[in-house]
């Protein structure tokens, strides 16, 4: 376990802080709504990264099988699902009306 | 009892023709207009007809609360609310509740009014549609009849003085739109708009006196105020009774043409024949004398309004008597008549001959009604020609108009067997009969005003209908009998102007042929309205009631003298006339004209009345330089109303906008501005920094959010 090349709870977080960052990034500078959404799925994957992490580590200290991190993460894949259809539902909505998909172009909602 | 119960019917069948007319004539034909107005009141009639011999049945039913007591039949609470919340003070301070019915009350005073004046009026309507054949404004003609006959209704079948008052200020205003049917001659609408305002004033006083009765009794109900003055809780010549049966009588004098308010009904006679014939002779001029009669529980417990009442109709009957004996238009003479003729019916219930008045109003509706209609058909013949020194020589060329008028003479004029002897000696004979040797001279003034009478009927007569032509050849080509429909309703009115005074037979004629027991039927019917007033009369005349056989047959002596010397009179009166007037030519002379020119002037001027009205009133006009006016009554009137009552009402308006103006503006700055506006305006200033932080694009939205949340995380894992 004390080997370099043993994948740690370390690497799991690095790489899921690596993917939050990448789907905040892309939820902050793309303007195109498609997009977005898709940072948000990494966002959320980011998510079930650490879940999955943090529960293999759990079973690691105290020896004994669990699975809550993992059940909670097929919960928020089938959220996710769910999300991604009435995103891309509003979308479509939203495009028929305003011919766009850019999110910088929906500003009514301003003063 | 379909007919009394639905008695409410009578009046409104013809208002149901007015409105027809009113908003559907202009399109009709005339003969639907005929067939409508003369419909609905014959209508009425049968109605009447029915619900008087109901009525009959009913009331001589022994049960105590239908034997000889009136049939009232109250439809809804008109004014007020019933319920005993809406009250009002009386005199001694107890609470009374104010309710006035839509209420209809049928006794034999109101149900004789109501067959006289719905025969009659049927009849006139029938006449109309002769006379008015060839007139404009048929319809609007018609309307107002029958609007009229609704008023009159209303005013007779009322079971408390307001709704009374409500007829009574209807009859009134059509009355003025019939006088002034001609609207286009300026004297029309000058005379209509003398009886109106002359009116006004006699309304005045009824107002006042309802005002005083249910101030005094507490309601306005004749049933109610009659079981006031029965109760004996009031003494003989209180002071506010007789306050307010005279103020009843002002307004008697009013709508009956009584002196002093006498002077709108000659002019009056500028409407068409027929309205002056039912309006202004048969029916409307009576309603005070139904008022008067129908509060004589009232007027009996006050004995000085019985006097002024007697003394007014006396005076006012001798008044216009006089001026009647040398006018020269034939319905201003018959004008006159009426007004003379009213004079007796007062002199009646003034000396508490109630049912003798009655009668009187009674015979003379049909002979006054068939005089005037009568004339209307001279008037026709003639061609429009209305004065009669442009008449003469009429009696074989209009027949049957001269044969009706003729009967009508004789009944006016007092010669038996016809209608006005039995009423007028009746009137005469209670006269005579009253305490007090004041009675005697107001007798002399009823004989004189009898042979006055007389007189001028039948200078009327001669004038018209004997005597030389004196009219142009035009219009002498020109006369013809009218047609059926004038002529019909001339025969019914003939006929009834015989026969209708056997129905009050005196008991002392009847004797002398051998009948005895009651004859007057009349006076018999009316008993349950007047007979309470006996044992109030009784106290006041205790030698009345002790009358033996004896003093009944020295009595009827007497009453057969006084007939005779009545008769007499007119007989003299005929005589007179005939002698005058029998064969007049063109410019023939006035006896009196003859005899003393300043009387002839004097009576030609009606008394100067008019001119002495127009200088004291209105100051129309001057008597030399002096124009008492315009210091006088009127002027000083319209100086008050126009600076004091006008300026309390513009100073009351200009305080009221003053008030108004403050409050505007404490309500527009301080109410709006700070208490309204102010929390708005502060809301408003503090948006504007939150503002600032919505510009609406969503990934601005998140940035803060991210940049929050990394802050947050930050301080919290570094702190």
């Amino acid at each position: 376990m004390n080997a370099m090349w043993d994948i740690s709870t370390l690497h799991y977080l690095v790489l899921g802080a690596a993917l939050f960052l990448l789907g905040v990034i892309g939820v902050l500078t793309r303007r195109n709504v498609v997009i977005v959404l898709m940072s948000i799925e990494l966002i959320l994957n980011a998510v079930n990264l650490n879940l999955v992490a943090f529960s293999r580590y759990w079973q690691s200290i105290h020896g004994s099988l669990a699975l809550h991190g993992q059940v909670f993460a097929i919960f928020i894949i089938t959220d996710a699902a769910a999300e991604a259809a009435v995103g891309l539902g509003i979308l479509i909505a939203f495009f028929r009306n305003k011919e766009t998909v850019n999110v910088d172009e929906v500003n009514l909602l301003k003063w | 009892m379909l007919f009394l119960d639905h008695i409410y019917l009578i009046p409104l069948f013809p208002a149901l023709g007015a409105a027809i007319m009113f908003f559907l004539g202009r399109k009709l034909t005339k003969q639907t207009v005929n067939v409508v107005c003369v419909g609905v009141v014959v209508l009425a009639f049968l109605f009447a007809c029915g619900a008087v011999l109901q009525y009959n049945v009913w009331s001589s039913n022994p049960a105590p609360e239908q034997f000889h007591q009136p049939f009232q039949k109250v439809v809804y609470t008109w004014l007020g609310s019933g319920t005993g919340h809406l009250n009002f003070l009386k005199q001694d301070g107890s609470a009374a509740d104010f309710a006035i019915d839509a209420g209809y009350l049928l006794d034999p005073l109101s149900g004789i009014w109501l067959l006289f004046v719905t025969g009659v009026g049927m009849l006139i309507h029938i006449y109309s549609t002769g006379y008015m054949a060839h007139e404009g404004g048929y319809y609007r003609f018609f309307g107002y009849l029958n609007l009229f006959m609704f008023s009159m209704l209303t005013l007779i079948l009322a079971n408390n003085y307001v709704l009374m008052f409500v007829g009574w200020e209807g009859v009134g205003l059509c009355s003025y739109l019939l006088i002034g049917f001609y609207f286009h001659r300026k004297s029309a609408s000058d005379a209509a708009n003398k009886a109106f305002i002359v009116n006004r004033i006699g309304d005045a006083g009824f107002i006042m006196g309802m005002f005083f009765i249910a101030w005094y009794m507490g309601s306005l109900r004749y049933v109610d105020v009659n079981l006031a003055a029965h109760s004996g809780r009031f003494q003989i010549g209180d002071p506010i009774i007789t306050a307010a049966t005279l103020l009843l009588f002002v307004g008697a004098c009013g709508k009956s043409a009584q002196l002093p308010l006498y002077v709108w009904l000659p002019d009056a006679m500028e409407g068409p024949t027929p309205v002056s014939a039912l309006i202004h002779a048969a029916t409307m001029v009576t309603a005070g004398v139904y008022m008067v009669a129908r509060s004589n529980a009232l007027f009996v417990l006050a004995p000085t309004s019985m006097k002024t009442v007697a003394i007014i109709g006396a005076l006012t009957a001798i008044f216009a008597a006089s001026i009647g004996l040398v006018q020269n238009d034939i319905k201003r003479v018959l004008a006159y008549s009426t007004v003379s003729q009213l004079g007796y019916m007062f002199l009646a219930l003034g000396v508490g001959a109630f049912a003798a008045g009655v009668f009187h109003v009674f015979t003379h509706a049909f002979f006054k009604a068939l005089l005037f209609l009568g004339a209307g058909s001279v008037i026709h013949a003639m061609s429009g020609e209305q004065d009669m020194r442009n008449m003469g020589d009429l009696a074989h060329r209009i027949p049957t108009t001269y044969r009706t008028m003729f009967i009508a003479t004789l009944a006016i004029a007092g010669i038996p067997p016809f209608a006005g002897f039995f009423s007028k000696d009746e009137i005469l004979w209670q006269a005579w009969t009253s305490e007090g040797v004041a009675y005697h001279l107001l007798w002399i003034i009823g004989y004189a005003t009898a042979l006055m009478t007389a007189f001028y009927m039948f200078r009327l007569i001669f004038l018209t209908f004997y005597s030389k032509p004196r009219m142009s050849h035009e219009v002498e080509h020109h006369v013809h009998e009218s047609p059926a429909s004038m002529t019909g309703p001339l025969v019914v009115l003939a006929v009834m102007s015989v026969f209708a005074g056997f129905l009050g037979f005196p008991q002392s004629l009847a004797r002398l042929v051998g009948i005895h027991g009651q004859t007057n039927r009349f006076e018999a019917y009316l008993e349950p309205v007047f007979a309470k007033e006996a044992p109030v009369m009784a106290k006041e005349e205790p030698g009345q009631l002790a009358a033996g056989e004896k003093e009944e047959e020295k009595t009827s002596g007497t009453e057969y003298l006084l007939m005779i010397l009545s008769v007499g009179a007119a007989g003299f009166g005929w005589w007179m006339a005939g002698r005058s007037y029998g064969d007049a030519d063109k410019g023939y002379t006035e006896p009196i004209n003859a005899w003393a020119p300043p009387v002839y002037n004097t009576l030609l001027n009606k008394y100067y009345v008019d001119e002495g009205y127009d200088y004291v009133f209105t100051g129309r006009r001057k008597l030399g330089n002096a124009r008492l006016g315009a210091m006088g009554l009127g002027e000083a009137c319209s100086w008050f109303d126009a600076n004091i009552v006008d300026g309390a009402v513009n100073a009351s308006g200009w305080l009221t906008r003053a008030i108004a103006s403050l409050s505007s503006w404490w309500d527009k700055w301080i109410i709006d501005g700070i208490g309204v506006n102010g929390p708005a305006i502060l809301a408003r200033a503090l948006s504007y920094p939150a503002r600032l932080l919505e510009w609406g694009l969503v990934q601005w939205y998140a940035l803060v959010m991210t940049a929050g949340l990394v802050g947050f995380v930050f301080y919290y894992v570094y702190h």
